[in-house]
């Protein structure tokens, strides 16, 4: 084997050892996590109420609460970022403002989620007065999703060809036309993966719905986008970090955080099948 | 110059004193030149002599370069297409394009005929599938697709993809085809196919090509235009370009000592 081949075979060796390794640490966060609080999992873990100051019972209300959140950040973060992104790539031109506008939306990605937390606090709970509630947290964690959305359907607009666009044009298409028939469905795919991915993470996040909604513990589920809620980030940091029972409480604690990574999980499974969907209808 | 002695025809599209440049640089110097009905023109040129840049003037293209300058007139049937307040989709119905590279969407081989009827609406459902049948079979396409129209268009093969480009234009009626290069990613075969069908064309509409194929220009063309570094240098009947050349750029083109 000569010099260089030898280096070749170390050099990719090296990058399939940490590859695996980073593989492995994943297997063996969800296995200790299933190890810990696999046995918690039931249908009844997912239907009850806590019970005995949260150390016996259920999650019910964090399960709805979350959903309920993603579905108020979904609600809003996806119409106005899909809108943003299809502006930005479709019909802003070039110059230096829309250059500006780019840098900051790619930056806000990057801005530390309790800023996002206390920015709600400002602008949903006092100053347009929505109070702690459903609402103010499902606005807030759209902000916070919104550069990911934004960024990812940009990228996917930008990967369908420009001969596409071409072609609708020249046969008449206005590009209001164009847009929606010939650009919008080869992208899609793209579009929804970036939005699922968004809203997992904001689904997951704890500092920006902690000042705007969440609550310690309630008994009763969010009736309205008015009411304050529970959440299964903020379930699993109290359990974990504020409860009076610690010990006693840490197999709870893991099957919360289990729940968190299945609906995490099942988010990301939708846009998988949404690509598979739209895939096989076109092969381009 | 000029094709007033040799042919009786009627001016379809007359260009004028049209200057176009991107950013700054110029690559279209004050060209004139007409486009008679009923003919084909080809223009020919080595890379970057603005033939390209010409033809995608004439539907209006530049409009999607934010840089693009475009300066002086252009008539369809004595109307001014430059005009600001033209509707410049009027325009593009109007003079249809074929492109380098077949571009049919990813949708079935009927949706990419039946987008340019829809989006203008031209008829309802049944007059649509008559009129997508009547393009197919006028690209001779019909034996080789007739019978899978729901099939994806992209898995059509780049001869019948590029004839298929062809009827998705002429679908909608347009008075002037514009075609860049149409046989470029084309077999030898495929080739033949197209020209065949642009003889077809003639009969009913003005056919503009592009073509870095002088062999093309010949086989298909009633007149030809010779452009280099943005100027028109020589337009006139085919036979007459490239027996008698006038201009010497011409004649050297033409024998190859510079492409």
């Amino acid at each position: 084997m000569t010099r260089s081949k030898r280096i070749e075979y170390f050099g990719f060796g090296v990058l399939r050892l940490i590859t695996l390794a980073v593989v492995l640490l994943i297997f063996w966060l969800i296995a200790d996590l299933f190890v810990k609080g696999g046995h918690t999992l039931n249908w009844a873990f997912w239907t009850t109420f806590p019970q005995k100051g949260m150390t016996t019972g259920g999650i019910f209300p964090t399960v709805v609460g979350t959903a309920f959140v993603t579905l108020i950040t979904a609600l809003f973060a996806v119409p106005v970022g899909v809108a943003s992104a299809i502006y930005l790539s479709e019909y802003a031109r070039d110059h230096f403002l829309s250059r500006l506008i780019r840098a900051s939306i790619r930056n806000l990605a990057g801005v530390p989620s309790i800023i996002y937390g206390l920015f709600g606090v400002a602008l949903f709970v006092e100053g347009l007065h929505f109070g702690t509630s459903v609402l103010s947290a499902g606005l807030t964690l759209g902000l916070l999703s919104l550069p990911y959305i934004i960024t990812a359907t940009e990228e996917a607009l930008k990967t369908v060809p420009k001969s596409y666009r071409e072609g609708a044009l020249a046969l008449g298409a206005t590009q209001w036309e164009t847009i929606v028939s010939v650009v919008l469905p080869p992208a899609l795919p793209g579009i929804s993966t970036g939005v699922m991915l968004g809203l997992s993470r904001a689904a997951g996040e704890t500092a920006p719905i902690l000042f705007t909604g969440v609550a310690y513990y309630l008994r009763y589920l969010p009736g309205t986008v008015w009411d304050s809620f529970m959440a299964l980030p903020y379930h699993l940091y109290v359990l974990a970090t504020q409860h009076h029972a610690i010990e006693e409480v840490r197999p709870l604690a893991y099957g919360t955080a289990l729940t968190l990574l299945g609906m995490i999980t099942l988010l990301n499974f939708m846009a998988i099948q949404i690509r598979y969907r739209y895939q096989a209808q076109s092969p381009a | 110059m000029g094709l007033t002695n040799t042919l009786i025809m009627t001016e379809k599209l007359v260009v004028r004193n049209l200057d176009i440049s991107f950013g700054g640089k110029q690559v279209l110097k004050n060209v004139s030149i007409t486009f008679p009905d009923q003919n084909i023109v080809a223009l020919i040129g080595p890379s970057g002599c603005g033939k390209s840049t010409l033809l995608r003037a004439l539907n209006r293209m530049h409009d999607l370069t934010p840089q693009a300058k475009v300066t002086g007139e252009i008539l369809l049937d004595g109307h001014a297409i430059l005009a600001q307040k033209i509707d410049v989709v009027e325009v593009r119905k109007k003079v249809g394009m074929v492109f380098q590279k077949p571009n049919l969407f990813p949708k079935s081989i009927f949706e990419n005929v039946a987008y340019g009827l829809k989006i203008n609406k031209m008829g309802d459902k049944e007059e649509i599938r008559e009129r997508v049948e009547q393009a197919i079979k006028s690209c001779y396409l019909w034996d080789e697709v007739g019978d899978r129209l729901d099939k994806p268009a992209l898995e059509l093969s780049g001869g019948q993809q590029q004839r298929l480009c062809i009827a998705r234009a002429i679908a909608i009626e347009p008075e002037v085809i514009l075609m860049d290069e149409p046989c470029a990613a084309l077999d030898p075969i495929s080739t033949l196919k197209i020209e065949e069908l642009m003889r077809q064309l003639r009969e009913k509409y003005a056919v503009v090509i592009v073509t870095h194929n002088m062999q093309q220009a010949q086989r298909v063309a009633d007149a030809t235009a010779f452009m280099y570094l943005g100027e028109l240098i020589e337009y006139a009947p085919t036979q007459n370009l490239f027996h008698s050349p006038q201009h010497e750029l011409t004649q050297r083109y033409i024998k190859g000592a510079f492409g």
